[in-house]
């Protein structure tokens, strides 16, 4: 089945400015493309770039010094960069949503869930505000609230945690969009809650057909909800894989010791491999591969030349001088 | 060999005061610990698993003397401690030490590492600035920091280094029991593995006992001898490790255990989806306290608690199931 891509990332570059002339560089060089109908998995350690790299793409940088200063990011054939505002936020909530790894902070705090959904709904299609009331009280039956209409007379703080994140996803959810970007939806939850979150994107997912980026830095997750995988290392990606490769056959030094230093249940191991050293700062990026200061591989070369993305397999990319000849 | 207990508690429970009516009184309480009783022996590692809210926290504060239980008592080496006041505390202090969940807002920001880590020795023991700085040299040593390292201000370390700091810190007075609260939560995957291992390498080289705190099943599976899990303020299973993870007993535990998402995209397991929320604390439900939420409730579990049973020996659960 040939695949069809949704949205194309092209070289992008996201930098923050102190000032007009200094800047560091959350991302760099970064290029992917999300297929329709599928979960693609972006993980990395703390702030490797995965949330600036989501928020480029929703296009929702203008309150932050940050700014995309190179790159294309085309949905269905829009390049949303040079895109302009106004067709932007037609796009945005509709098209294209995101869920926040803080529901409480996309939740306007004194407005009503009735008020909030109606209004999205309302912006993104031509429905009276009657029908957006039982769009959204349906959406919110969707995901498992299990009264609406007491939950969308609330204001989000009378909302327990595991309530508000599922308010959120069925508010991103009400447009039908093609692409969800899900930052770390259920980092803030407990597991058992997040059994049911996870499980509820799923069904969504299938139901829909739409494609899904998921943010997370549970190995676990993607493990189950993702058929790719992208790993960031300090603002690039570092490999890219089919979910089962990712995990059975990391070749990337940094997801090695990713995989490696994971606890599993039930596997009986006392001491875990560790990946020693940390992750450098952004405005003292080391020449070359920026993972050579922690890899027990590296060589003077990795720490003067910057390693290409090579094409090491079928839908796989590695950024390590190791694979350039595979 | 009878194994000793270090620590014991028996009945212990522990409220909060929330909202106060016009008179000023409180109106409501949130029962964070609810008749926790349990005993930790010596050298071994205890853990506290469940979910957030549950009551893990305080239990810890509870046992490091940083708060009074309402009802119940603690027993430390012997000694009564729930009742006593500070002053009596501060001898044994020394031999149970805390290490915290936010390696950052534990330090003190405006001291310096070497200030930091010898701030308890200065406290417990009357040893010389020279002979203090022989035990900091150590121990940054021992947590795999070098000397470099002590002249800098915890903002000047990555939050591995920092967890690393707390670690050392815990250390300098020869504790016998430690207490860590989530200590490796808030640190990325790579370098959580890296104080894991350095927390079972100390306990070897120094006998130490841990209660550990956490809501990560698979770390605990990892490090613990025995479990508690607690949902609601309430302990409603503990057990020796192989027997929790292989045969749980409690409902909640048996979610619990089938909602950690595997790192194995191979293995497609069958799991336990629980429907709802977790009730308030502050109304606890009369039954059971997972009644809500159980796909085996029955009608007595929503009229009477079910009490602890030893159901086989070393594990006990609390669920009508087991009556
Ligand atoms: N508003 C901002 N101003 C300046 N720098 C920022 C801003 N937002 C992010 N950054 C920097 O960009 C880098 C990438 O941050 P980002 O939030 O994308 O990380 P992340 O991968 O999402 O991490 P986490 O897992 O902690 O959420 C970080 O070094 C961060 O400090
Ligand atoms: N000082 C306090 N005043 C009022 N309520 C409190 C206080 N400390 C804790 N609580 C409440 O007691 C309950 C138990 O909290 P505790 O911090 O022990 O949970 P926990 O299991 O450690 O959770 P987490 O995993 O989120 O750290 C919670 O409902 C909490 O809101
Ligand atoms: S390029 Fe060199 S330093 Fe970088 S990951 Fe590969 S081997 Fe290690
Ligand atoms: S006592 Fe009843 S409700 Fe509670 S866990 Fe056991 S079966 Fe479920
Ligand atoms: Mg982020
Ligand atoms: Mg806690």
């Amino acid at each position: 089945m040939p695949q069809e891509v949704l949205l194309e990332v092209k070289d992008l570059r996201t930098e923050f400015f102190s000032s007009k002339t200094s800047s560091v560089t959350a991302v760099a060089n970064v290029s992917f493309n999300i297929n329709k109908g599928e979960i693609l998995g972006l993980v990395g350690e703390s702030g490797c770039g995965k949330s600036v790299t989501s928020l480029s793409i929703m296009q929702l940088l203008k309150d932050t010094p940050g700014k995309i200063t190179n790159g294309q990011i085309i949905l269905d054939g829009v390049d949303l960069v040079t895109a302009s505002a106004e067709d932007v936020r037609k796009i945005r909530g509709g098209k294209m949503s995101m869920i926040f790894q803080e529901p409480m902070s996309a939740l306007n705090p004194s407005m009503r869930i009735d008020k909030q959904m109606i209004e999205t709904i309302c912006l993104h299609s031509d429905k009276t505000k009657e029908q957006a009331l039982a769009h959204a009280a349906e959406m919110l039956k969707k995901v498992g609230i299990p009264d609406p209409p007491r939950v969308l007379k609330n204001y989000p703080h009378q909302l327990s945690g595991g309530m508000s994140q599922r308010v959120m996803i069925a508010m991103a959810m009400s447009n039908d969009p093609k692409l969800l970007i899900a930052d770390e939806p259920t980092t803030a939850l407990d597991v058992t809650i997040q059994a049911q979150i996870l499980d509820l994107m799923k069904k969504i997912q299938k139901e829909e057909q739409s494609s899904i980026l998921l943010i997370t830095h549970d190995l676990g997750v993607v493990a189950e909800m993702c058929s790719r995988v992208i790993v960031m290392y300090a603002g690039k990606i570092v490999e890219e894989a089919p979910v089962e490769i990712l995990f059975g056959n990391p070749s990337h030094p940094y997801t090695q010791g990713l995989i490696a230093s994971v606890p599993k249940l039930g596997s009986g191991v006392k001491v875990l491999p560790s990946i020693p050293g940390s992750v450098p700062d952004l405005a003292a990026m080391p020449e070359g591969c920026r993972f050579a200061p922690r890899c027990k591989y590296a060589t003077d070369k990795c720490r003067t030349e910057n390693p290409e993305l090579f094409e090491i397999g079928e839908n796989h990319r590695c950024r390590c001088w190791l694979m350039q000849d595979k | 060999m009878e194994k000793k207990p270090i620590l014991s508690l028996k009945n212990v429970s522990k409220t909060f005061p929330v909202g106060k009516s016009l008179l000023g009184k409180p109106t409501k309480f949130v029962h964070a610990v609810n008749n926790v009783s349990f005993d930790v022996y010596e050298g071994e590692t205890f853990s506290i698993v469940g979910e957030s809210g549950c009551g893990k926290s305080t239990t810890g504060r509870l046992i490091n003397h940083l708060m009074s239980p309402d009802s119940g008592e603690i027993w430390f080496q012997g000694k009564e401690i729930s009742k006593i006041s500070q002053d009596e505390m501060r001898p044994l202090r020394k031999d149970m030490q805390m290490i915290f969940q936010d390696p950052a807002g534990s330090l003190n920001p405006r001291m310096k590492v070497a200030e930091l880590i010898e701030e308890p020795l200065l406290i417990h023991t009357d040893l010389d600035e020279a002979g203090r700085m022989k035990i900091v040299n150590e121990l940054l040593g021992i947590v795999g920091l070098s000397a470099k390292h002590a002249q800098r201000y915890p903002h000047e370390f990555s939050g591995g280094q920092k967890q690393r700091v707390g670690i050392a810190r815990a250390l300098t007075v020869n504790p016998k029991l430690v207490i860590a609260d989530e200590p490796i939560s808030a640190l990325d995957v790579s370098i959580q593995a890296q104080v894991l291992n350095l927390l079972n390498r100390l306990q070897q080289e120094y006998k130490l006992t841990y209660v550990f705190i956490s809501h990560d099943l698979s770390v605990v599976e990892m490090i613990s001898d025995r479990i508690a899990v607690m949902y609601l303020g309430f302990v409603v299973e503990t057990a020796p490790k192989e027997l929790l993870y292989k045969t749980p007993m409690h409902p909640y535990t048996e979610a619990l255990l089938s909602a950690v998402p595997i790192p194995d995209p191979t293995l497609h397991k069958e799991r336990i989806i629980l429907e709802g929320d977790i009730p308030s604390t502050i109304n606890l439900p009369k039954g059971c306290p997972f009644a809500a939420r159980c796909k085996k409730c029955k009608p007595v579990c929503l009229e009477e608690r079910p009490v602890t049973h030893e159901v086989e020996p070393g594990h006990f659960v609390a669920c009508h199931l087991y009556d």
